[in-house]
């Protein structure tokens, strides 16, 4: 991996075509600001160079895309909302509509129980995802090379990296998945008791004599809500971009066609991941209301 | 070196390949059951598809989380990375 993005920087300098390693090592690089151990809190210029700033780096460029994208939405919604009119529904207005009726259909069929956070949330969750994963569509190189030729004209940046798919980019997804888990964890606690939950997780499905082999079976099922929640939505859309990358490399021509075909699969995934993530949310806030079962 | 990289693309073909036909079957009995379904009640349609593409998104989970993994080991291999390849 060391030489590989050093004989991409070497290219680079001397203005040699990327090889297909190189461009789609590249484009899978985030642009990456951390505290590097020696050149202290700056962007990093290669791969190893962020590898070596740790865990606590920040890969701005995909923050500040899902920053804009969840600005932009909340943004969008709220003007909408507030010119609303009964008598004279635009067009921008029935598709809010439509959207908002969509979760809240999901949601009433969903989730039992009274608490307010649920509706407003499901509809952050199911159209920011869905913003964020349409990022895919825009052709690799547009967004990317116009910042690469911009960092490189303006601050002598050679060779930036910059990731638009803000959902291709584990920590994103990840974020969000621990967001859900915590408010798993808390509604629960809040609705059955610590003791209930931790009662939950020893009693079920077989009785107390047999908690070892309960914790055993419910403790991975609880872990595994959060990590396959941010995996499932990563996976899929780092799959769909790494094809879009090959397609990219190594078709020369017939890369366009090949695209389109790609490109109509991606769009049913693109906004189905969004819905599983909502559903799922729904589904787990309702199992953390749900009230223990005594036997 | 060698033997690393040779065992990985071996393991990563296996990790696409068994994913891959996990997935194709489940697929294909989840389809099966929904056009079923849907021939027996043809009113319940539009809620059984509903529910058809949410465990469709369910089923392709795991098998996206094993592409992920396979690309990480084709590009980064961190097995090459361990020796100080």
């Amino acid at each position: 991996m060391a030489e590989l993005a050093d004989a991409a920087h070497a290219a680079a300098e001397h203005g040699a075509d990327p090889t297909v390693q190189e461009y789609i090592t590249h484009h899978l690089s985030f642009l990456t600001f951390g505290n590097h151990p020696e050149h202290g809190w700056s962007l990093a210029h290669t791969p190893e160079e962020a590898a070596e700033m740790g865990f606590w780096a920040f890969n701005v460029d995909t923050l500040g895309w899902s920053i804009f994208l969840g600005a932009a939405f909340l943004l969008f919604f709220y003007r909408v909302g507030k010119k609303a009119s009964v008598s004279t529904p635009g067009g921008v207005q029935n598709f809010v509509e439509m959207v908002v009726e969509f979760v809240d259909a999901r949601v009433t069929e969903g989730f039992n129980y009274k608490n307010e956070l649920v509706g407003p949330l499901c509809l952050t969750l199911f159209f920011w995802i869905l913003l964020m994963n349409t990022m895919d569509l825009v052709p690799v190189d547009w967004i990317t090379r116009l910042f690469e030729i911009f960092m490189a004209s303006v601050f002598h940046f050679e060779h930036a990296p910059f990731k638009i798919v803000p959902t291709t980019d584990p920590n994103i997804t990840m974020g969000l998945s621990l967001s859900v888990f915590f408010m798993i964890i808390y509604y629960s606690i809040k609705n059955k008791g610590i003791g209930g939950f931790l009662g939950e997780l020893a009693f079920h499905p077989f009785g107390k004599w047999m908690m070892p082999f309960n914790l055993i079976i419910e403790v991975p099922t609880l872990f595994a809500k959060p990590i396959s929640l941010g995996l499932r939505l990563f996976g899929n859309l780092y799959a769909g971009e790494l094809l879009f990358l090959l397609i990219a490399s190594m078709l020369g021509l017939w890369q366009l066609p090949a695209h389109f075909v790609w490109a109509v699969f991606h769009i049913l995934v693109i906004p189905l991941q969004a819905f599983v993530f909502m559903m799922l949310t729904i589904v787990y806030l309702n199992q953390a209301h749900t009230p223990v079962e005594h036997h | 070196m060698e033997m690393i990289l040779a065992n990985t693309v071996l393991g990563v073909l296996l990790v696409l390949g068994l994913g891959a036909a996990g997935t194709a079957i489940g697929f294909g009995i989840l389809g099966g059951k929904f056009l079923e379904g849907s021939a027996r009640q043809p009113e319940l349609a539009p809620k059984l598809q509903g529910s058809m593409f949410l465990v469709a998104g369910l089923i392709d989970a795991v098998t996206m989380i094993g592409i992920g993994i396979g690309m990480w080991f084709t590009f980064a291999n961190p097995f090459t990375a361990a020796l100080g390849g």
